[in-house]
C-alpha cells in the first residue's frame, strides 16, 4: 500500500502506512522516521512514530501544509528503498512472578515457567512509545501467551512492572494506573530525568527480556 | 522576583511547550491560550519561549520583591497593582513591595502573567512548562503555592522602555461565550457517515465539567464511528477531537497524550484554540464550522503577525 498523507489540524501531517499492528508496516514507519530525522528542515518540529503511522509536527508560521507534504512525499520514495535499518538492541533483566503470571498460565493451560520461557524466548520491537513518558509498546508476543487486558484496570501499577496486553508487552516506567497483566518486574530505570539519556528505550529499538529470577 | 501570597485554581509555570520528546511519550504542555501567552510575553519584551504564570479558574496574589515590569493577558480576569486597577493587554511598572492581583472577572478561564525577563526555573527536557501528571517542569512539577518565590530573568531592555506598552485593540483576540470554532475534518473522517458529520457540524456541544488541561469533554448529539471506536494508536496534537465509544467528542488540550486510540473526526484550528480554551466548563457550548488547512494557516499567520506588530507605547493609542 502506498502511504497516505493527511492533515491532522493545521500543524501536523499524518503519514499512514496501514491500519493494523504489523511488524513490516511498523518497520516502514521507522525507516521514514529515521530518514526525516536525518534530514530535518527548518519548521519541522518533531516526528512521532506509532504502529502504522508517522505524525510530523510542524510550525505553520514557517511551512505550509503543501510544503510539508511535498517534502515528506519526496523523502518517502527514498525511504522505501532503504528500509533495512539495524535497530539498537537492549536487554532487560526480569524477575518473573508478577500478580498475573498464574492467570496468564491458567488462561493458556500451561505452566508459569513455560510462560516465562516463551516471553523471554524472542526479541521484540518497540513499535511506538506513549501512554506515559517512557512507556514502550513492544511486540509481537507468541500467540501461546497473548492474553487480554484486565477488565478493570488497577489504579496503581508499580514502576518496573512487566505486562502483557493482547499480543503486546511493555514495562511501566512510572507508578501509574494500568490494565496490563503483570508477569514480572525489572530493576532497570526506564525514565530518569537526571540522566543524560532520560529514556531507556526509543521507538524502533529491539528488546530481549532476560530471566534474572523466577519467584515461586 | 515575585513571591506568591495567595493562590487558588490551576496556577502553573508554562513556556511555549515541550517539543522534541513526544516520540518518547512526553506531552507538549505549554499554554492553554497561546495568544494571551504570546501577547503577555511580547508586551514585556520577552522572547516567545519565555516562561510565564498561567492561572486557570482561580486567583493569585503576588508581591514584587524587586522593581519589575509585568503584563497580564487572557480572559476572565482583572488585574490590580498596588492600589490601582490596570487593564489586561498592557505592560506596567511594579515597584518592589507592591502587590499584584489577578482576580476572576467576567467570561473566560485562563490568564497569563508575564514578567520582563521571564520566569527562571530549571528547564526539564528542554522546557520550563509544568506537566502536572508527570510531576515535572515548572516549579517542581506542581501547582504554585503560597510562599513560592519566582525568580525573574534579565529583561531585554530597561524597565522604563518596557513599561506602559499596550497591544492595540485590533490585535486582541475576540473571546466570546458559546463560540463558533473552525475545524479541519479528519484524519478519520471516513469512519463517520454523512449523518454524523452533519450532526457534528450543525450541533452545539457543551464543554463538560470534567475538563482539564488534558482535554475538554464535550456533551451533545452522539456521533457513531463506523466499525466501533477502536483505532490503532497514532500520534495526536492539541486541538484534535477524538470520539470514543460513547459518541461524546473530546477536544485534546495542552497536556494531551502524545498518541491516542480513538478516531479523530476533526481538529480545531490553531487560530481558534484560544476561543475554545476560554470556554467555561459546565456553562459554555461550542459549535464547529468546517474550513481548509490553507485557510486555517493563513488565519493563524495573520493573527500572530498582529500580535508581533501590535505592541505600541500606551500613549500612542
Amino acid at each position: 500500500m502506498k502511504p497516505q498523507l493527511l492533515p491532522l489540524g493545521d500543524s501536523a501531517l499524518l503519514v499512514k502506512f496501514g491500519d493494523e499492528i504489523d511488524l513490516g508496516i511498523n518497520q516502514r514507519v521507522h525507516a521514514l522516521d529515521a530518514l526525516l530525522r536525518a534530514k530535518q528542515i527548518a519548521g519541522v518540529i518533531e516526528t512521532v512514530p506509532a504502529y502504522a503511522t508517522l505524525l510530523v509536527h510542524y510550525d505553520s508560521l514557517v511551512l505550509t501544509y503543501a510544503q510539508v507534504s511535498d517534502w515528506v512525499g519526496a523523502e518517502m520514495d527514498r525511504a522505501e528503498s532503504n528500509a533495512t535499518r539495524k535497530p539498537r538492541r537492549i536487554e532487560v533483566p526480569v524477575r518473573y512472578g508478577g500478580e498475573d503470571l498464574d492467570f496468564v498460565a491458567a488462561h493458556h493451560h500451561i505452566r508459569a515457567r513455560e510462560v516465562v520461557n516463551i516471553h523471554a524466548g524472542r526479541e521484540y520491537a518497540v513499535y511506538m512509545m506513549g501512554f506515559t513518558p517512557g512507556f514502550a509498546y513492544m511486540g509481537k508476543l507468541d500467540d501461546a501467551i497473548a492474553t487480554p487486558r484486565l477488565e478493570t484496570p488497577r489504579t496503581r501499577v508499580a514502576a518496573g512492572s512487566v505486562g502483557i496486553a493482547g499480543a503486546q508487552t511493555g514495562i511501566y516506567p512510572i507508578d501509574s494506573p494500568g490494565g496490563w497483566r503483570i508477569i514480572g518486574r525489572t530493576s532497570l530505570r526506564l525514565f530518569d530525568l537526571k540522566s543524560d539519556q532520560p529514556f531507556l528505550f526509543a521507538p524502533g529499538d529491539a528488546v530481549r527480556f532476560v530471566i534474572e529470577a523466577m519467584d515461586a | 522576583m515575585l513571591e506568591v501570597l495567595d493562590v487558588s485554581g490551576l496556577a502553573t509555570i508554562q513556556d511555549v511547550g515541550r517539543t522534541g520528546w513526544r516520540r518518547f511519550g512526553v506531552p507538549a504542555s505549554g499554554p492553554m491560550d497561546s495568544f494571551a501567552f504570546h501577547a503577555a510575553n511580547r508586551l514585556v519584551g520577552n522572547l516567545p519561549n519565555a516562561a510565564a504564570i498561567e492561572i486557570g479558574a482561580g486567583e493569585i496574589e503576588l508581591t514584587a520583591l524587586q522593581d519589575c515590569v509585568i503584563a497580564a493577558a487572557g480572559a476572565g480576569f482583572s488585574l490590580s497593582v498596588y492600589i490601582w486597577d490596570f487593564p489586561l493587554w498592557d505592560s506596567c511598572f511594579v515597584r518592589a513591595g507592591w502587590k499584584i492581583r489577578l482576580r476572576r472577572n467576567g467570561f473566560g478561564m485562563w490568564g497569563y502573567l508575564a514578567v520582563a525577563g521571564g520566569i527562571e526555573v530549571e528547564p526539564v527536557l528542554d522546557s520550563r512548562s509544568t506537566y502536572l501528571r508527570g510531576n515535572f517542569g515548572g516549579l517542581d512539577g506542581r501547582l504554585l503555592q503560597v510562599g513560592d518565590v519566582l525568580r525573574g530573568g534579565k529583561p531585554s531592555r530597561s524597565l522604563d522602555e518596557l513599561a506602559a506598552r499596550t497591544l492595540i485593540q485590533d490585535a486582541r483576540p475576540v473571546y466570546r461565550e458559546n463560540p463558533i470554532v473552525d475545524v479541519i475534518l479528519g484524519p478519520q473522517k471516513d469512519r463517520f457517515d454523512e449523518e454524523s458529520i452533519r450532526t457534528f457540524l450543525s450541533s452545539s456541544y457543551k464543554v463538560s465539567l470534567s475538563s482539564d488541561r488534558m482535554g475538554y469533554r464535550l456533551e451533545g448529539p452522539r456521533l457513531s464511528p463506523m466499525g466501533g471506536a477502536d483505532l490503532t494508536s497514532e500520534g495526536m496534537t492539541m486541538g484534535a477531537i477524538q470520539v470514543p465509544a460513547d459518541g461524546q467528542p473530546i477536544a485534546m488540550m495542552a497536556d494531551c497524550a502524545t498518541a491516542g486510540g480513538y478516531p479523530k473526526i476533526a481538529s480545531v484550528v490553531s487560530a481558534d484554540l484560544p476561543l475554545l480554551a476560554q470556554c467555561t466548563p459546565g456553562k459554555d457550548s461550542v459549535r464547529f464550522r468546517e474550513t481548509t488547512v490553507e485557510t486555517a494557516q493563513e488565519k493563524y499567520r495573520a493573527l500572530m503577525r498582529k500580535i508581533k506588530n501590535g505592541v505600541v507605547e500606551s500613549n500612542e493609542t
